[in-house]
């Protein structure tokens, strides 16, 4: 019965508060505060650079972007975090929308190029990444399509897969219906979901199909198989950068300072490691992203930034999803 | 006729009032304290409306289309499917180790408990891993592809075999309270067992029955990891899609809304089935513990029965990652971390267990003993909490706290909070349930006898239903154990915990090195569990 043990209880309740008490204790109050879509084995070796460089410690509270977005929106002004490192432009955007971040200097806008950067200045580009198809050892070379529209194509039903959800393939498809228009956009979906794409939940279940050999090819981001390929070099899973319609447009993972924040000089000098020479080497070697500062090597094996037509879009209109989602809705594709 | 049944029966012919705050009128602190945790428990709710009146138009477009009432009749149907095969599975396994003299009883009824640890997504990956069409069972009956798992079939299997113990827990609960007298009686004037089970066994387990039913169907409502795996389109997946297109706040609010209406329904039904019975013993005396029924050659498919039910919802997830686990031990293990994070683990899941079940008497009580529109207003809030998908309740926390508590924000304290509102009435159902199967008058005497309330909930009330209240807690730390979405956003900074540590290894991908925070979760669970199944089990 529960009172007959009393002792024991009180011990157990006794250790529960001290518990409570111990990890209750608050934060000092001179480092920063981020809130990160980028995952941590990725993040913490940046993040120790700058610590190193600067002396200042940086907390960082990792999440889902937009989950992380949808937060700092309902804090609005009293937010804890002085930086929002997200994985995607649309997240950004959200928080931007609100009139939560500070306009960034122009020292620092001035080093990534503009179509990787908010129009107002409210967020910089730190890595890109590219759509690419991801294929399986059952493809051949010779017959993968040059586009992504060609997958409407009778000889790949049922054998493609896609992440619907994922932030990327809505902001590929957002550009599809700024540059080549709402009929074709639409047409595609409609194509696409007619030739029994297969979806799945995000990119790394799609790799992990072709992999496994359930589906033969997958849109997707390059990155996600340069990172299986690190881990297993005889990763059973190839990329190929389709070179028309778009089919390699370059996305972005940002950072933003809030406007909220207690230590602007901080926050901002972090902003200035993430794009330094140093830090952009480091993304660039360990998980394969195109660095987005001049003069930075990017991965040997990935097709270099220049020769991927860069379509001539605002990339934060990308983050005007609504009108994606809805033809997403309409023709089934989500 | 109980004072529930009277209440409810005169509520109809009374003056207004009397209907709104009951025949009874409840003790005034008894009548405070609900109201602290009705409101608290309605905190999610409170935050969808005032998300909504930020945009009412956009919201009731966001929600007026054929697709959301296509969502809902695939998430209800999902969710009626789950809930009666969770019935069916929960029902013969309840008696077999409560009532049965089956071999080892008491390690069943822990080992059919655990697979509620395993996150669903975590276990709705490890069936596509296993069962998928080119998963680890087609390697070993050599075939080259299996038929396709994905959709309703895979959302149906996942979800049926990790809530199932939500009904078990309830239910053995029950049965261990039940008189036995009356079956005996029963069995005296010559019924054949049958017919003992179905006209008096069954009727006094339905309350046990409901209340985990409900649990179930609201768990299958508002689940996201198993139905986003298995590639199932439910009604909370286009909550998330919402929030993932980052305008989606209104929107995701206005779905919100949506699913605490189904739920309100939902619960409504129940409370016709729940209807006002008599459920306790009237008869002087001591309730014996009932004699074991010898299951004789019955026993083989018996135990075969659990082993089934066992192998499929414990067994083979747990292979799945122990294999997984062996392959990552050789690259080395950090053990520091994962001690940290299964203590964090376990801190918050206790806290929130003893709070969650704390708050549940209160509520227990009051709707029990004092049923009234009021105190129906107060249990029902609870239940939005939990038909929520995590995401919500996690910013409806940021919401208020960042507004009205802001030195409290993400520190474990609100962390507490967040998993106890969530979770209530997962604590409320197993206690109610039990308080109706403890006689009004004994409380009643004890009053007469000059103890005052407190004493009486202390002394006579407490201890009466506490296989209850240790179900109820025990069913909130094993949810709190493998809650994600409220730990990654309120929890301090650097407060990892099992869960969130195979949150960060998935979310890349690397399911291989999520399987031993996994596992470890399982580790945590299993005592407590152990040392609740021997309340379920008859004296030997």
């Amino acid at each position: 019965m529960l009172f007959r043990r009393r002792p024991a209880a009180l011990v157990a309740l006794a250790a529960l508060l001290a518990g409570l008490a111990a990890c209750g204790s608050s934060d000092d109050e001179n480092g920063l505060t981020m809130y990160s879509g980028r995952i941590a084995p990725i993040l913490s070796p940046a993040v120790k650079q700058y610590e190193t460089a600067s002396g200042v410690d940086v907390k960082t509270r990792y999440g889902d972007s937009p989950a992380l977005a949808a937060t700092l929106t309902e804090e609005g002004k009293n937010s804890p975090a002085d930086l929002f490192f997200a994985q995607d432009a649309g997240s950004l955007d959200a928080v931007e929308k609100k009139g939560l971040l500070l306009k960034l200097p122009a020292d620092i806008l001035a080093r990534v190029p503009a179509h990787f950067r908010s129009k107002t200045g409210a967020w910089v580009g730190v890595t890109g990444r590219s759509r690419v198809i991801a294929y399986g050892e059952k493809v051949k070379r010779s017959e993968l399509p040059d586009s992504p529209l060609k997958l409407t194509d009778k000889k790949w039903k049922g054998r493609v897969g896609w992440a619907p959800r994922n932030a990327s393939l809505q902001g590929y498809i957002t550009a599809l219906r700024l540059v080549e228009g709402e009929d074709v956009a639409k047409r595609w979906l409609e194509g696409m979901v007619a030739n029994d794409v297969q979806a799945f939940d995000s990119n790394i279940p799609v790799r992990d199909a072709i992999a496994k050999g359930e589906i033969d090819l997958g849109l997707i981001n390059h990155y996600y198989v340069a990172e299986a390929q690190a881990e297993n070099p005889d990763y059973p899973v190839k990329v190929h950068f389709p070179p028309k319609d778009l089919g390699s447009l370059v996305n972005t993972a940002g950072i933003a300072v809030l406007a909220s924040t207690g230590h602007k000089q901080e926050a901002l000098g972090f902003v200035r490691q993430m794009l330094s020479g140093q830090t952009q080497r480091y993304f660039a070697d360990s998980s394969k992203e195109y660095p987005l500062v001049a003069g930075v090597q990017a991965p040997k094996e990935l097709t270099p930034l220049a020769d991927i037509p860069a379509p001539n879009i605002d990339l934060a209109k990308l983050g005007d999803l609504q009108g994606t989602l809805r033809l997403m809705r309409e023709t089934g594709a989500l | 006729m109980d004072a529930a049944a009277a209440g409810r029966a005169l509520g109809r012919r009374l003056p207004p009032a009397a209907r709104v705050f009951g025949v009874r009128r409840p003790p005034l602190a008894l009548l405070g304290l609900s109201l602290v945790v009705g409101l608290a428990a309605a905190l999610p709710a409170l935050y969808l409306v005032f998300a909504v009146l930020d945009d009412a138009g956009g919201a009731l477009d966001a929600v007026l289309t054929g697709r959301t009432v296509g969502l809902i009749t695939r998430s209800l149907g999902l969710a009626a499917a789950v809930t009666a095969a969770a019935i069916a599975i929960a029902v013969p396994l309840a008696w077999l180790t409560v009532r049965s003299d089956l071999p080892g009883r008491r390690i069943w009824a822990t080992l059919l408990t655990l697979p509620l640890v395993i996150p669903s997504y975590i276990g709705a990956y490890l069936f596509v891993s296993a069962l998928g069409p080119r998963g680890a069972l087609a390697g070993l009956l050599g075939v080259e592809e299996l038929p396709s798992i994905y959709g309703f079939t895979g959302a149906f299997l996942v979800l049926t075999l990790f809530t199932y113990p939500l009904v078990l827990i309830p239910l053995r609960g029950a049965l261990q309270r039940m008189d036995p007298s009356l079956e005996e009686a029963a069995r005296v004037m010559g019924r054949s067992p049958r017919d003992v089970f179905r006209s008096v066994v069954l009727p006094q387990l339905a309350p046990a029955i409901g209340a985990g039913g409900v649990l179930v169907a609201l768990y299958a409502l508002s689940d996201f990891g198993a139905v986003s795996i298995m590639r199932f389109n439910s009604f909370t997946r286009d909550i998330y899609i919402a929030y993932e297109s980052g305008f989606g706040r209104t929107e995701a609010a206005a779905l919100g809304m949506v699913l605490v209406i189904v739920m309100l329904v939902l619960f409504a039904v129940y409370a016709r089935v729940r209807a006002a019975r008599a459920l306790h013993r009237v008869t002087p005396g001591v309730q014996r513990p009932a004699q074991p029924v010898r299951l004789g050659a019955w026993r083989w498919p018996a135990l075969a029965f659990c082993g089934a039910v066992a192998a499929s919802a414990l067994v083979l997830p747990v292979g799945m990652l122990l294999y997984w686990a062996t392959k990552q031990i050789s690259s080395g293990l950090e053990l520091g971390v994962l001690a940290a994070n299964g203590w964090h683990s376990l801190l918050a899941a206790a806290a929130a267990a003893l709070s969650a079940s704390l708050a549940a008497i209160v509520v227990a009580l009051l709707s029990v003993r004092y049923p009234s529109v009021l105190t129906r207003i107060v249990e029902r809030a609870g239940y939005a909490g939990y038909a929520l998908p995590g995401i919500v309740v996690a910013l409806a926390l940021v919401f208020f706290t960042t507004r009205v508590a802001l030195p409290l924000y993400q520190t474990l304290g609100v962390l507490v909070f967040a998993l106890a509102i969530h979770y209530l009435p997962l604590a409320v159902s197993p206690i109610g349930a039990s308080l109706m199967q403890v006689p009004p008058r004994l409380e009643e005497a004890a009053r007469g006898l000059g103890r005052s309330p407190l004493a009486v909930l202390r002394t006579i009330t407490t201890p009466l239903v506490a296989s209850g209240v240790l179900g109820g807690a025990a069913l909130v730390f094993l949810h709190a154990l493998k809650e994600l979405p409220a730990t990654l956003l309120l929890a301090p900074i650097g407060f990892d915990t099992l869960a969130t540590d195979v949150w960060h290894q998935t979310s890349f991908g690397f399911y291989e090195a999520s399987a031993i925070p996994a596992l470890l979760l399982l580790l945590i669970a299993a005592p407590p569990l152990y040392l609740l199944s021997a309340k379920g089990s008859v004296a030997s």
